[in-house]
Formats: C-alpha cells, sequence, structure tokens
C-alpha cells in the first residue's frame, strides 16, 4: 500500500518536472487511427491543450491507416480498434495499450417495439447474420421473449461496409458464440457478410436501421443513444439479460484478466459475469518500443497518463467507458517497461 | 543598318521564343502521355501480388473474403456495369429531349434561366446526391416503384430475374438512376452546345422543303453532330463509371452476386472508399488496387469502342455517297 503511495508520489513529481522542463519547447502531439475514439480524443486534447499548451493532433483515417502510420514511424502514436497480438507487435518493434472501452448494441426498426423490449442471445445473432433466421416471429427468437408481439416480418440484415474496429468486434463476439460463423465466416475489421445490406460508418448503419422496416444493425451505444434508436436487451456469458450501460460495460472490462494479456491483448466480449455486456471492446495505442524521439514519446505517455487520472468525467459524457485505476497502473508499469529510447533507457519514469 | 540589325536580333529573340513555345507545350503535352504510363505501371505493380495469388480467376469470382484472404472482382465489375449501364439507359434520352427543347422549340427568353438551370445542375457536389439519394429519394422508390416493379416485371421469362426481392430503397436500380439525374446536365449540356452549332442555312432549308421539327433534328442535327453527341454521352458515361459517393451511399454495399437490380450490391469505386482504408495485409491492399486498375482497363475499353464505332460510321456514310 505505501509502496503503491509512494510510487504515485514519485510518478506525479516526475511528470510535473517533465512538464517544467520541456513547456518551454513544447511540440504538437501527432497521432492517427482509429475513428471510433475520435471524439473522446479530441475532447481530452482540448482540455489538455487548454491545461499544458500542448496540442494533440490526430487524424482519424481508420484502424488499418493507423497501423500503417505508425510503422511508418509518420506519427508519434498510431491507434486501432483492433488489438495486435504480441507476434505483430514484436515484428514491427512496437508496443500498445488500451485507451477507452465502448460498448456496442443490436439496434432494430420494428413497430410497437420499445427501447430494450426484444432479448436477443449471441447464437439468434449469429444465426441471423448467417442468414438463418430469417423472420421477426421465428421460434428462436419467440422463445426468449414471451408475452412480446413479434411481427411476422422479414429480417433486414444491416452491417458495416467499411472496414472497422466495430465489426472486429461484434464479429469476435459471433465467433466466440457460435461455432457455425467461426467457421464459416470468421472475424475480422471487414468480413464476407453472407447476407444484409452494408452501411459505411457508424452513422450508415443507423440511417439505413432507421429507414428499412424489420431491420437489425450492430451500432456503437453511444451512436444509438445520440439518435435515439431502438436497442435490444442482450444476454450475458452467465445467461443474464442486460441493458447496455456505462454499469455493464465496465463490469465487463473489471472483469477481464488484463495482468495476463500479453501486450494488452483483450476483445471484452462474452466475459463472464452477471453484469458484463457481452459485446464490449477496447480501443489501443500503438508506440514503438525503441524511440528515436523520446521527447515526443514522453508527451504522447503524459497525454494519456492525464487523460486516465482527468478525462473519466468527459469520457462518461460521451458514453465512452474510462479505463478501470488497476488497469491504468499496469499500463504505466508496461510504459516504464516496454518504451526505452535508442540508449536503451526508460522514456517512462 | 542600325535597324537591319535591330530587326535581325528581334527576329532571332522570336524565333527562341517560338522554339520555346513548342518545346514548352510538347512538353506538357508528353507530361500527360507519362502521368498515363505512370499510372497504369503503379496500378500493375500494386496489384501484382494480388494477380499472382488469384490469376484469371479474379475475374471470375464473385467471391470477397478477407477473413479468408479470398477475393474475385465479379461483384464490383457487375455492379459498376449495371448501374452505369442504367444511367445511360434513363440518362441519353432525357438529355436529348432537354437539349432538343433548349435549341429547336423553347421561347428564346426561357433558353438562358433553363440553360442555367442545368449548369448549376452539373455543379452539385456528388455528396448531396448521395445523402438525397439515401434520405429522400430511396424510401419513396420502396413505397412506391420497387413494390410495382416486383409484382409486375418480377413474375416474367426472363427479365424478371432483374426485378426480384424486397423494396428496400437502397440497391443498383437506385444506384443507377441516381447516376442518371447527376450525368444528365452534363449530357445535356454538351448535346445544346453541339445542337447550337449546327449552320441555321441547314435546317432552314430543311425546313423549308416541308420537314417536321422532328425530321429536322433526326436527319439533319444528329448526323451533323454525331461526334460531339457521342463524346457528351461518353463524358457522362464516364461520370458514372467512376462516381463514387452518391454510388457508395445508395448501393447497399452488399459483396454477393446477385443479378436482382433491387438487391444491394457494390460497384468497383464504392468497394474501394469502403475499404481502402482498413486494408490490413498485402494481398488484401493488392486486391484493391487490382480492382482500380480493372476500371482503368473498363474506361479504356469503353472510350476505344466508341471510337472504334465513330470511326465505322464515318467510314459508312463514305461508301453510301
Amino acid at each position: 500500500m505505501f509502496a503503491k503511495k509512494s510510487r504515485n508520489l514519485i510518478l506525479a513529481s516526475a511528470i510535473a518536472y517533465g512538464m517544467s522542463v520541456t513547456a518551454a519547447f513544447a511540440t504538437d502531439i501527432t497521432g492517427a487511427g482509429a475513428t471510433f475514439p475520435y471524439p473522446i480524443y479530441s475532447k481530452w486534447a482540448e482540455a489538455y491543450k487548454a491545461k499544458t499548451g500542448i496540442g494533440l493532433n490526430y487524424q482519424s483515417i481508420g484502424s488499418g491507416g493507423g497501423i500503417k502510420q505508425i510503422n511508418a514511424k509518420t506519427v508519434d502514436f498510431g491507434a486501432s480498434d483492433m488489438p495486435l497480438t504480441s507476434d505483430e507487435l514484436n515484428k514491427d518493434g512496437l508496443m500498445q495499450f488500451p485507451a477507452v472501452m465502448g460498448g456496442e448494441v443490436l439496434a432494430v426498426n420494428l413497430p410497437g417495439i420499445k427501447k430494450g423490449e426484444i432479448r436477443l442471445n449471441g447464437k439468434i445473432i449469429a444465426d441471423i447474420y448467417l442468414g438463418k433466421i430469417t423472420k421477426w416471429n421465428d421460434q428462436a427468437i419467440r422463445a426468449v421473449n414471451k408475452g412480446v408481439n413479434l411481427p411476422d416480418m422479414k429480417i433486414s440484415v444491416v452491417h458495416r461496409s467499411d472496414g472497422s474496429g466495430t465489426t472486429f468486434i461484434f464479429t469476435n463476439y459471433l465467433s466466440k458464440v457460435s461455432g457455425d460463423w467461426k467457421s464459416k465466416i470468421g472475424m475480422g475489421t471487414a468480413v464476407k457478410w453472407p447476407v444484409g445490406v452494408g452501411g459505411k460508418g457508424n452513422e450508415g448503419v443507423a440511417s439505413y436501421v432507421q429507414r428499412i422496416k424489420g431491420s437489425i444493425g450492430y451500432v456503437e451505444y453511444a451512436y444509438a443513444l445520440q439518435n435515439n434508436m431502438i436497442y435490444t436487451q442482450l444476454q450475458s456469458h452467465d445467461g443474464t439479460f442486460l441493458m447496455p450501460s456505462s454499469e455493464t460495460f465496465q463490469a465487463a472490462a473489471a472483469g477481464a484478466d488484463w495482468a495476463h494479456a500479453p501486450g494488452f491483448y483483450e476483445i471484452l466480449t462474452n466475459e463472464e459475469g452477471k453484469s458484463s455486456w457481452p459485446i464490449t471492446g477496447a480501443t489501443f495505442i500503438l508506440m514503438h518500443t525503441s524511440q528515436e524521439k523520446p521527447a515526443n514519446a514522453k508527451e504522447v505517455l503524459k497525454f494519456y497518463s492525464w487523460a486516465y487520472d482527468n478525462g473519466a468525467k468527459m469520457a462518461e459524457e460521451l458514453v465512452y467507458v474510462p479505463m478501470p485505476k488497476s488497469v491504468v497502473d499496469l499500463i504505466r508499469s508496461s510504459w516504464k517497461e516496454k518504451i526505452k529510447d535508442t540508449s536503451g533507457k526508460s522514456v517512462w519514469n | 543598318m542600325i535597324t537591319n540589325s535591330k530587326s535581325e536580333s528581334r527576329e532571332k529573340y522570336q524565333a527562341f521564343i517560338d522554339a520555346g513555345f513548342k518545346h514548352t507545350t510538347r512538353f506538357f503535352a508528353f507530361a500527360v502521355l507519362a502521368l498515363l504510363a505512370g499510372i497504369i505501371a503503379e496500378l500493375f505493380i500494386g496489384a501484382l501480388p494480388s494477380i499472382k495469388a488469384f490469376g484469371f480467376g479474379f475475374f471470375t469470382s464473385s467471391d470477397w473474403d478477407p477473413v479468408n484472404v479470398q477475393f474475385g472482382s465479379l461483384v464490383s465489375v457487375y455492379g459498376t456495369l449495371a448501374t452505369s449501364l442504367i444511367a445511360i439507359l434513363i440518362g441519353i434520352p432525357v438529355s436529348f429531349g432537354i437539349a432538343l427543347y433548349l435549341t429547336e422549340i423553347s421561347p428564346p427568353w426561357l433558353k438562358r434561366p433553363l440553360g442555367v438551370a442545368i449548369e448549376l445542375l452539373a455543379g452539385i457536389p456528388s455528396i448531396i446526391y448521395g445523402m438525397w439519394g439515401l434520405f429522400v429519394f430511396a424510401p419513396k422508390l420502396a413505397d412506391t416503384l420497387q413494390p410495382w416493379l416486383i409484382d409486375h416485371l418480377g413474375p416474367l421469362p426472363v427479365i424478371g430475374v432483374l426485378f426480384q426481392g424486397a423494396p428496400m430503397g437502397i440497391g443498383m436500380l437506385t444506384a443507377g438512376i441516381i447516376l442518371a439525374i447527376m450525368i444528365i446536365p452534363f449530357i445535356a449540356s454538351v448535346m445544346r452546345d453541339v445542337f447550337e452549332i449546327v449552320p441555321p442555312t441547314l435546317k432552314e432549308s430543311a425546313y423549308a422543303v416541308g420537314c417536321t421539327t422532328w425530321e429536322v433534328v433526326w436527319h439533319v442535327v444528329l448526323p451533323y453532330t454525331r461526334i460531339g453527341v457521342v463524346g457528351g454521352v461518353l463524358l457522362g458515361l464516364g461520370r458514372a463509371l467512376g462516381e463514387t459517393m452518391a454510388v457508395t451511399f445508395v448501393i447497399g454495399n452488399a459483396q454477393h452476386l446477385s443479378f436482382s437490380l433491387l438487391d444491394p450490391g457494390s460497384s468497383i469505386a464504392s468497394t474501394l472508399a469502403n475499404e481502402f482504408n482498413e486494408a490490413f495485409g498485402k494481398v488484401y491492399t493488392s486486391a484493391l488496387i487490382e480492382l482500380g486498375l480493372i476500371m482503368f482497363l473498363i474506361t479504356f475499353v469503353v472510350l476505344a469502342f466508341s471510337k472504334l464505332l465513330l470511326y465505322k460510321l464515318s467510314k459508312r456514310e463514305g461508301e453510301k455517297s
């Protein structure tokens, strides 16, 4: 306990010292990648700039682009919704850490159905997206929705047409809950969808779902809230039916075993726990382990360190889920351990 | 003497300027060629991993599976050709009508405002057409035209295949109609411009021997302006083949092969716009670049074919007389 406190004290004084030294020749931090965390990164950046004078230039070009840019060393950090495996990280001399989390919901367009009225589970969703369940009054859907008046209507499946981390998290979930999905389709930022129409971006999926009667689509929770969409309950790994909320997303994150996940490779889908929302995911930051410009790397780490400490409320306002304290401690020690300058000295200390 | 040498130096100076001008313009002209060759070479090099992996099968396969790294171009190529064909089928007669009315029938005071309106339409950015298509046009189509097509044309033999499925509003037909609306101003304004250059004496002589307006247009105006008209159509076709944003909004972006025009599909441009950003791995990126190369070839073939057509037409004319 004492050790932890004193470490934090040292950390805090180190941050303060670092700030006083580098503020004189402050340069903006550059980053590129995932579109999903862009709103919260820019909100954090605004507050951080007001406080420290250091800005963040973040290009939301997509996770794939973020990985390409960090490998080309054109940016200080890359951002990806899809974590890289430790093999991939080692190959390119990278390290990664989660920045913030979010949840996905299934939005539907059914006449007379209210928010959270319909219950779905992983098996049913997989069968709908495989084209096996084609009607809303299918026996399998009726079995978990006793008392709900399900219409005799064709299900129109909506998915993302662009490659996206959202799709990765969704297909990862389907692969975990359905053997059929895993063997026939698999997971990725883009997959070979057996049925349905594709919308570009969350807004594309949202507008298709709102326009096509009898449709179902997966969108980020924040997006469903902003657009006042009708979403469903989902069954957790432990069998309980849940409504999406910050609490259920956080429960999924807390249940994950981050300490034993090499390179923080942890996809928070189908996590154990009675109140763990089944389709939750983190978005990741990628950095080089050997830093040619240690001063820039330090600025990036300082920014995220500040965001972990001070950005939780801003994140919750935008319906993101901040990283739990225990995970932040793990992240800080991984910075110290992994990110070195060219002489082998830790950048973060 | 002095004036002589002065004019001599002036001549030299002019010759120098002339030569400089000649070389500069030649450089510009050849720069276009170099650029073209460079683009083809780059596309080919970029597409090489995909060409090696799939060979000729890339043209015949309708697979598009990033997870298992299996790619084929059939869905995107069909989508591109089908939507452009619909656009041209609707676009040509409407544009012809517009140009005809503007040059031959409309009262003079109406010509200018109508002409300006058409040019303004051509200036609307494509994303506006896409958004309008998705939010306004597609829902209307889903409620009106599409159910009618499914009920009345769907059961027919042969062409029925094109009109089956659910009326979702989006799909290849919608994309084709939006494209038609987008290319009409282009084709119509080119047609109007070339119709206007027909010498009045030709038309007046035809009218004088008792021709109707239609006969004048069909037998005098059109033969005189054939190359310009085909050029206008090509301009529109080129735009339809390559149009990205508007198509991406309404085509449905599904990578499975369906001949029904009411089903969602993909065009080459929409596939590239959707997937290039997040494409991972060498073969996936390379397959997308190969799609780009195919698009280039399609445009080239269309262009070459129409030139050939024009050449044949003018040759036949020579034989007749």
